[in-house]
């Protein structure tokens, strides 16, 4: 009996071994996000993004330093601070040197602390934070450090781009803020009041106004202020079930108008606004694909749409994270020396798959893109979204958006 | 005044759609004294019944089949689930209900995930009706105030003109008597618990195509259900209106309104302080009346609850 349990034992401890040597190939990629609850969807649709991405643009070329495989590991955060740092934890335990999430700016804080206390710990065991959504400024000012990275367009640079086209349009001469009563919403209103002070001071802003975050059942009265103001176009950060609702409300009430806003496409939301929307709903993000300005877009999104029916490409962004990591471990030699893969990353300029070039500023670590002003509509759409009629059609797009935009951030570089 | 009467019909939609759920939550609350804490969940279901149904086989037969099934999964949730636990006494009741409403949101995120569901109002509808100066009323918003007004007359015509009706009304009040004398009591504990849900049903079916369609519907209206009912005096229908209507107004006044505290305390003689992060009183220089819109019919309930303890309508206490 004794002999038998030694020797199962012995035969388990041999196949970890085994496997063990045979994971060693893979370059693990933690994605911490929360991929229960109430925001899951999004989480859940990003993972898919990421593996399709690592497979498609790294693993399917031949992999990095010579033949590696990236591997992206979900490690659900529930969105919750507490829980972000315990599955951190968990994570770095099992030897993942790179972090990626991007859902939620309160959560990114949590994550850039941790990874700088653990980076000035543990000098020798580094790890790296890829962030490819959470849109805080201050993560690239106040708060940066050499080890985080952000890869898509932040909430000022965002307004940046945005009020650049809205003041070479005439016809708008006045403006309504709405947004959710939290950090982010009051972010949004005060970039815009200030950007359009400085580009178009004969713009007056006829309602700069908060509503309870989550909290509005209806939105209507909302919506009769915003007729009643006059306002020639009206300005949002507003997501989820608050974008739905505000949206449909503005147009139903009458209203004619641009409505500008950060997140009214995708996950449910582009199906569900539909035709009250068209030609009145616009979104400021990167990455948009209508009409695609090549043939490796289309392709690219083909490929993904085959395999994940139900989803879309909603974060472009994702494929510059994981082509520059590559890139940049490949130009390292190696994808355990985090501080010359860190320094392969700043001032990177790298091929956009979406077109144009993008440039990782060195001086604060945030990537500098073109950023489109897109429109929802049904005509002239090639990659619709949420498998209905209608997705995002550029009308303008902001070639390097923000190069020159002011930061604050005191880089100390190891 | 163009203004004022837009935002009264605003309010008259909200206030209506809230009368629908709380009509069926005071009368179950009357009868059974269960505090029904899955209303709102049938409500949602309402609309993911009526969703799934029109993709199959358009809007109008969503709106009279989705509140019958609601209502049936109404009845089947009395008869096998609380007339069980009715013999424990209230609080396994309150328990079991909001254990439900739990399970119902669980139920939903299963089968139709946790996004936005596409559920619109049907192309028959889809136009303004008419407009009052800029602002567009839309026929949809009409529609509603007509079916809720329907139902309003149809319940109060039910209970107060017909025999049905005064066997429910007599079994709120004496169901011992109302039993010796030969009706079926838990029958007609079951028939109310069963058109409660449904009327919560129809309230789905109509709103979710104007508030969305989507998991967190039910926790957004479930609290104000309950102010409504306790505002108006538990167990009344009258008074489930009134609040309702009252409530409809208030908010959707609140949210349309421009005021500003920082004016009220300007017209008090007080001097706005050049740092407000000094100043005892900062968050009431920056706030506005539509920020703290949704808590006004909270205020109401304890102002009601102070003054008069049984409710505007109520006969007995909250």
């Amino acid at each position: 009996m004794r002999k038998k349990t030694f020797l199962g034992l012995t035969t388990a401890l041999a196949m970890t071994v085994g496997a063990t040597a045979a994971m060693a190939e893979n370059i693990k990629i933690a994605f911490l996000e929360p991929l229960s609850g109430a925001f899951a969807t999004t989480a859940t649709m990003g993972l898919a993004q990421y593996q399709f991405a690592a497979d498609t643009l790294v693993n399917g070329k031949g992999g990095v330093l010579g033949g590696d495989n990236f591997e992206v590991l979900g490690f659900d955060n529930k969105m919750s601070g507490k829980e972000t740092l315990v599955q951190l934890q968990v994570a770095i335990d099992q030897g993942i040197r790179f972090v990626v999430q991007g859902n939620s700016s309160g959560i990114a804080h949590a994550i850039t602390d941790a990874v700088k206390k653990h980076n000035k710990r543990n000098p020798d065991d580094l790890v790296l934070f890829l962030n490819y959504s959470a849109v805080d400024p201050a993560l690239t000012n106040d708060k940066c450090h050499f080890y985080h990275f952000r890869f898509d367009a932040h909430a000022g640079i965002k307004m940046d781009a945005l009020t650049d086209v809205m003041a070479e349009n005439q016809d708008i001469k006045s403006v309504y803020l709405i947004g959710q009563d939290y950090s982010f919403g009051k972010a949004v209103a005060a970039a815009a009041v200030n950007d359009l002070g400085a580009k178009r001071p004969d713009i007056e802003i006829v309602g700069n106004e908060l509503h309870p975050i989550g909290k509005v059942k209806d939105f209507t009265p909302y919506a009769r202020k915003i007729v009643a103001s006059g306002a020639d176009a009206v300005i949002t950060g507003n997501w989820g079930s608050d974008m739905v609702g505000l949206g449909k409300a503005i147009v139903e009430a009458g209203f004619k108008g641009p409505i500008y806003t950060y997140y009214a496409a995708g996950g449910g939301i582009t199906r569900t606004i539909g035709a009250a929307g068209v030609g009145s709903i616009y979104v400021v993000q990167e990455g948009n694909y209508n009409p695609p300005a090549s043939q490796r877009i289309s392709d690219y999104i083909t490929a993904f749409k085959a395999k994940y029916p139900d989803y879309d490409i909603t974060q472009a962004r994702i494929t510059n994270t994981l082509e520059m990591l590559a890139r940049a471990i490949n130009t390292a030699g190696s994808a355990t020396d985090i501080n010359a893969i860190a320094y392969a990353l700043e001032g990177m300029e790298h091929e956009n798959l979406w077109g144009g070039k993008v440039m990782m500023r060195p001086d604060d670590h945030q990537l500098i893109q073109n950023v489109q002003i897109a429109m929802h509509t049904d005509e002239g759409i090639e990659f619709k979204l949420d498998n209905s009629p209608y997705g995002l059609l550029i009308q303008n797009n902001v070639e390097m958006a923000g190069m020159d935009f002011p930061h604050t951030c005191k880089m100390k570089r190891p | 005044m163009d203004f004022i009467l837009v935002n009264i019909i605003d309010g008259l939609v909200y206030g209506l759609l809230l009368f629908m759920l709380s009509a069926g939550l005071t009368l179950i609350f009357s009868m059974m004294g269960v505090l029904n804490f899955a209303h709102a969940s049938f409500y949602m279901l309402g609309a993911y019944f009526a969703y799934q149904i029109s993709i199959f086989m358009g809007f109008w037969l969503g709106l009279l089949i989705a509140p019958l099934l609601v209502g049936i999964a109404g009845a089947g949730v009395e008869r096998y689930g609380l007339r069980r636990v009715h013999q424990y006494g209230h609080v396994p009741e309150l328990i079991f209900t909001f254990g439900l409403a739990l399970l119902i949101e669980e139920v939903v995120q299963f089968f139709w995930g946790k996004s936005q569901m596409a559920y619109v109002e049907p192309e028959v509808l889809h136009f303004t009706l008419f407009s009052i100066g800029d602002n567009a009323i839309a026929a949809y918003k009409v529609f509603m105030i007509f079916v809720s007004m329907g139902i309003f007359l149809t319940l109060l015509y039910i209970l107060t003109r017909t025999r049905v009706g005064m066997v429910i009304q007599a079994a709120l009040s004496y169901p011992r008597t109302v039993e010796a004398l030969g009706h079926n009591v838990p029958m007609v504990f079951m028939g109310v618990f069963g058109v409660g849900t449904a009327l919560a049903g129809l309230a789905g079916v109509i709103a979710g195509p104007m508030l969305g369609t989507f998991p967190g519907m039910a926790i957004l209206l479930g609290s104000i259900v309950f102010v409504t009912i306790v505002i108006g005096g538990l167990g009344s229908l009258w008074g489930a209106l009134v609040a309702s209507l009252l409530i409809g107004g208030l908010t959707t006044f609140a949210a349309a309104s421009s005021f500003q505290f920082a004016d009220l305390l300007l017209a008090l003689g007080m001097e706005r302080p050049a740092d407000l992060s000094e100043s005892m009183l900062a968050d009431l220089w920056t706030l506005s009346l539509p920020q703290i819109g949704p808590i006004l019919p909270y205020v109401l309930m304890v102002l009601v609850l102070v003054i008069r303890p049984h409710g505007l309508f109520g006969k007995r206490d909250a």
